[in-house]
């Protein structure tokens, strides 16, 4: 049967070149980074090489006294960022500034902060997920000690103009965190033009292994360690470093920055024929996002009428494996709260489906997968009430907020 | 995606009875798009009994699989047959449900109790 993966959001695999990188540090160099003798002083190399491959990634390698911290997920940094910051307690404040459609890595926390009585405030977007720059002037205060703006979205792929929405948090010297796990990899990113004191990303998102996250933090910037113990990663995480994953991690950022603008022409070339043939010979169909300020891999269209987790289990069995936004793939049963954030119906936001595409997206396979949707959704509205109810009334629930 | 047992897959690949009764005796409606399932029972009855019972369904894999399953065990039971059947036999019969889908989408029999209890309105019988 045929596969195509479109779910390459949720995971890429790991690059050969990167697994060939790898190998030597299970068994031949599989000494303590921290050793003082001879079996630590190759793994060690590979710990500072990938900092450099990494700084490379996101033009940190010449900005002087920051760090690259590695952690366990982009997760883990996200957190780092949140908590550590808090902890080390430089500006004195309660106030933390976000945006409604960050990962739940940041928004879980900001949640907790305000039932500990932290005042947050979540930043608006509009209907193509954009941040307001002004918005985010107004709502700094003398009490503000973090803003935190993903760079892009992983959901709807929207681009953040980070460099505009820093701009007032830099003003006033407070730290601004982006996040740019969907980012990184994809899309060039500079942390002195974007004007950030910290950033994460992840190395699974670019043909990285899993389990490998990255903080990048700038030079003035303290944080206290999540995880406390030995002096690893610069005393900011405590534990042997994950030395085969890391280099694996490094070696993915040289890659990705190499071959950036040919991977990134590339599946923006894939995403846009895909696009442009569904809309072709679907009916009924929504993009979500924005027209073009969007990661090149990311396609995100609502199927009006039928729902995502059935949509996604019928294209499943026909090899296609995509995700959706709808509350029954979600564990919490919610519908997206980025679709939500952008005003999107809870119709289309129910009927949502992300398609994101990777390095190896076939042109070819194009007429497979419209051609399957199209199938899918034709079954799938033939039993749908709303459907029937449009048919009747000619009535579009697509605007219905 | 989660864990379905083979018969909520079988029924969602090939749900029986899709469709809607022309002029029907009783149609019940039950969900919303927010909570992300919709269901849209009608039914024919003829001497107390259910004849015919269609459905159309906007739902996730176990809402469409439930509706189907619900309509296959409606047909030909008297309408108090019917209203005996509740949201756990319709879990059971289709060898379970994981457990989150239990709720939001086990919304099978609700919608088939509107419709008889609609049906029942109309001909003036009295809910027991």
């Amino acid at each position: 049967m045929k596969s195509i993966n479109l779910d390459y959001t949720a995971a890429t695999p790991v690059d050969e070149a990167v697994l060939e990188a790898m190998l030597p540090y299970f068994r031949e160099h599989y000494g303590n980074p921290s050793s003082g003798h001879n079996l630590g002083e190759k793994p060690g190399q590979a710990l500072e090489e990938a900092r450099e491959k990494v700084a490379g990634l996101i033009g940190a390698g010449q900005v002087k006294g920051s760090k690259i911290i590695f952690t366990a997920s982009a997760s883990e940094a996200n957190n780092m960022v949140v908590k550590g910051l808090i902890a080390a307690g430089k500006k004195k404040g309660n106030h933390i500034i976000s945006s409604a459609i960050e990962h739940f890595s940041v928004l879980n926390q900001l949640k907790t902060l305000e039932k500990e009585g932290f005042e947050v405030t979540l930043l608006p977007v509009d209907r193509d997920g954009l941040v307001e720059p002004e918005k985010l002037k107004k709502a700094i205060t003398d009490q503000t000690i973090l803003v935190t703006i993903q760079a892009a979205n992983p959901e709807i792929g929207t681009i953040q103009p980070i460099d505009e929405l820093s701009a007032p948090a830099r003003e006033k010297e407070i730290p601004f965190h982006t996040d740019a796990t969907a980012a990184a990899g994809w899309i060039p990113l500079d942390v002195e033009k974007m004007g950030v004191d910290m950033l994460t990303l992840a190395g699974d998102q670019f043909y990285g292994p899993k389990g490998t996250g990255v903080l990048f933090i700038r030079k003035g910037v303290r944080l206290r360690p999540l995880i406390e113990g030995g002096i690893q990663e610069l005393g900011l995480r405590a534990g042997t470093e994950n030395v085969p994953a890391i280099v694996g991690l490094g070696e993915a950022a040289k890659i990705a920055a190499r071959e950036m603008e040919e991977r990134s022409k590339k599946v923006a070339s894939f995403r846009d024929r895909l696009k442009e043939s569904l809309l072709k010979d679907i009916p009924h169909l929504h993009i979500n996002g924005h027209p073009e300020k969007r990661l090149p891999h990311n396609l995100n269209i609502s199927v009006e009428f039928v729902e995502g987790e059935a949509l996604l289990m019928r294209l499943n069995m026909g090899g296609i494996h995509v995700s959706s936004g709808s509350s029954c793939t979600s564990q919490a049963l919610k519908s997206s709260h980025v679709l939500q954030a952008t005003g999107l119906s809870p119709e289309l936001a129910q009927g949502s489906l992300l398609l994101s595409a990777g390095k190896d997206s076939d042109e070819e396979d194009i007429p497979y997968i419209t051609g399957q949707l199209g199938q899918v959704a034709e079954q799938l509205r033939s039993m749908s009430p709303l459907y029937h109810q449009y048919l009747k009334e000619g009535k579009d629930n697509a605007n219905v907020q | 995606m989660p864990m379905y047992s083979e018969k909520v897959m079988e029924h969602f690949t090939n749900p029986r009875n899709i469709g809607e009764i022309e002029d029907p005796d009783g149609i019940g409606e039950v969900g919303n798009p927010v909570c992300g399932d919709m269901m849209k029972f009608t039914i024919k009855v003829k001497d107390g009994r259910i004849e015919d019972v269609k459905y159309f369904t906007f739902g996730c894999g176990a809402a469409i699989a439930v509706s189907s399953i619900v309509s296959e065990m409606a047909e030909g039971k008297t309408i108090e047959e019917a209203l005996n059947i509740s949201n756990k036999d319709v879990a059971e019969a289709l060898g379970g449900l994981p457990g989150n889908k239990m709720h939001c989408s086990n919304l099978g029999a609700d919608a088939l109790h509107e419709a008889i209890h609609d049906y029942m309105e109309k001909q003036g019988i009295e809910s027991k």
